[in-house]
């Protein structure tokens, strides 16, 4: 069973991979305006934010905005998954004498595919910009793990709107809410300067925690405790995703 | 030796819409059954629950002596279905959806079954093309012939050609005989009172849920008082127009038009 499941998984993988390779433009567009945003922040805005002497404005920025390109990411990942249901092509799978979780296991591996290219393309031009990091291979490697924990969470997700989306609008309109968590967050600007109910706000979500972690690994510096918040968080809401979108599965294509 | 398809007493309703009453058939082993019904009589719903993607409120069905409700998985290894609506990768083109379909079941030499089926289908020069460029006949016989691959004991087609013009329709038609010929079981729906005539050995009209007649194609017709003589003037139906003016490629043994 379990060999099947994975041969299964690896056919379907290969069939939806082999969609981004012929519309690479849905990794383009998740990068572009990540990108457009690092521009922006870093030679309109970014000298006129005190980031308190933390090196420059673009070494600040890129965490939050590398959770912003995956969070635009992953609306695609609920798109393809809809674009198949809508096809039928769930259903027919479904009739086949296949492992089940396959179908929606292919879609999550292609979503840390595509996710893993775009964060790629924006760590490059961000190196382009002058980012430059102090830190190790440990660190590095701590970085790709947290970004893969949260490509892994936001994309089970992705799954419940994908599966339940009456519309291509709606399968990919959750994903603005999670684009625009970064900017109430410590990921553009210090909260310290915060009125009071939105720096606590700011401070109490999971981005905050995320972007710190990541910033202090990116700046070779030891992480304090944000680490532990920002992994509880990411685990959190990957149960949770996890539990509802296979329930979610379960319900709406057995009836 | 049990039936292919033995449906009892099935019964489904979503929400307080009630679809199927009570619905009896059995079909025979290597025989093509036609579910005959208007839109919204209940026959998308009996394929569906057959081929275990919904379960029956109540009554039991069984396929390939499995039953749809305990024993899903074997029937699923003994099914294809070709659901209402082409589900076919249009991203992918027509080869790569059959060898998608050979390796999910798992057929050993995927690439040589594929091209032989490309070939009986007559799709082998749009073989390397994207099925989004396929016209809708050739979609649908793309459709079937994935259902083919991994040689099912029970073929489900639901509507195989409803919204095709005559000609696909006629493509389509040769496709459900050669898959019959395969020694496959075959249960298809339409609403095309000639489809069903045409192919089938044995139809049933599903009307509001249950089956009204079963019986095979004379055993219906005789139903209705015996045929008078009547003396009429020939005239072309429309549909011999058409072909005698695009070129006939119906088979030879039905009517080849009046005009010709």
């Amino acid at each position: 069973m379990t060999a099947r499941f994975a041969g299964d998984t690896a056919t379907l993988t290969g069939r939806s991979l082999r969609h981004i390779w012929r519309s690479p433009d849905t990794l383009v567009t998740t990068a572009v305006m990540p990108i457009a945003m690092l521009l922006l922040f870093v030679y309109v805005f970014g000298g006129a934010i005190d980031t308190r002497g933390t090196g420059s404005y673009v070494d600040y920025l890129l965490p939050g905005i590398l959770l912003i390109t995956i969070a635009s990411g992953i609306a695609y990942t609920a798109l393809r998954l809809f674009l198949d249901k809508q096809a039928g092509i769930v259903e027919r799978f479904q009739s086949m004498s296949i492992a089940r979780s396959a179908v929606l296991w292919a879609h999550v591996l292609t979503s840390l595919v595509a996710n893993v290219v775009s964060v790629v393309v924006v760590v490059l031009v961000a190196l382009l910009m002058g980012f430059r990091s102090g830190a190790g291979v440990l660190d590095l490697l701590a970085v790709a793990g947290i970004l893969l924990l949260f490509t892994l969470a936001l994309t089970w997700l992705a799954v419940i709107p994908g599966l339940t989306a009456k519309s291509a609008d709606g399968a990919t309109g959750f994903a603005y809410p999670l684009i625009f968590l970064p900017f109430i967050s410590s990921a553009f600007v210090p909260t310290h300067t915060m009125p009071g109910p939105v720096r606590a706000f700011a401070e109490h979500q999971p981005v905050t925690a995320i972007v710190n972690t990541i910033r202090d690994l990116f700046a070779g510096q030891p992480v304090g405790g944000d680490i532990w918040v920002a992994l509880a968080w990411c685990a959190g809401l990957l149960v949770v995703a996890y539990a509802f979108a296979t329930a979610t599965y379960r319900r709406t294509t057995t009836r | 030796m049990t039936a292919a398809i033995a449906v009892r007493g099935l019964e489904k309703s979503f929400g307080d819409q009630r679809v199927l009453r009570g619905v009896d058939f059995e079909v025979e082993h290597g025989s093509i059954f036609a579910l005959l019904g208007s839109n919204g009589a209940g026959k998308t719903t009996v394929v569906r629950t057959l081929a275990t993607l919904l379960r029956p409120d109540a009554g039991t069905a069984s396929v390939n002596g499995f039953d749809v409700a305990r024993q899903e998985a074997d029937v699923r290894a003994s099914i294809s279905l070709t659901g209402q609506y082409a589900a076919v990768d249009e991203i992918l083109t027509g080869r790569e959806n059959l060898l998608l379909v050979a390796r999910l079941r798992h057929v050993p030499d995927a690439a040589d079954v594929a091209d032989r089926v490309l070939e009986r289908f007559d799709l082998t020069d749009a073989a390397n093309r994207r099925v989004a460029t396929y016209s809708g006949g050739m979609r649908r016989r793309l459709d079937i012939a994935m259902s083919l691959i991994g040689a099912p004991r029970v073929i489900f087609l639901d509507e195989p050609t409803t919204g095709l013009d005559p000609q696909a329709r006629l493509g389509v038609w040769r496709c459900v005989a050669e898959a019959a010929a395969q020694g496959a079981t075959i249960l298809l729906t339409t609403h095309y009172l000639d489809e069903a005539e045409h192919l089938a050995n044995r139809i049933a009209i599903l009307h509001d849920g249950r089956i009204l007649v079963n019986g095979t194609p004379a055993e219906l017709k005789a139903l209705l008082p015996p045929s008078r003589v009547e003396y009429v003037e020939r005239q072309p139906t429309l549909e011999d127009v058409f072909f005698a003016l695009v070129g006939d490629e119906r088979n030879p043994t039905t009517d080849s038009g009046a005009l010709s």
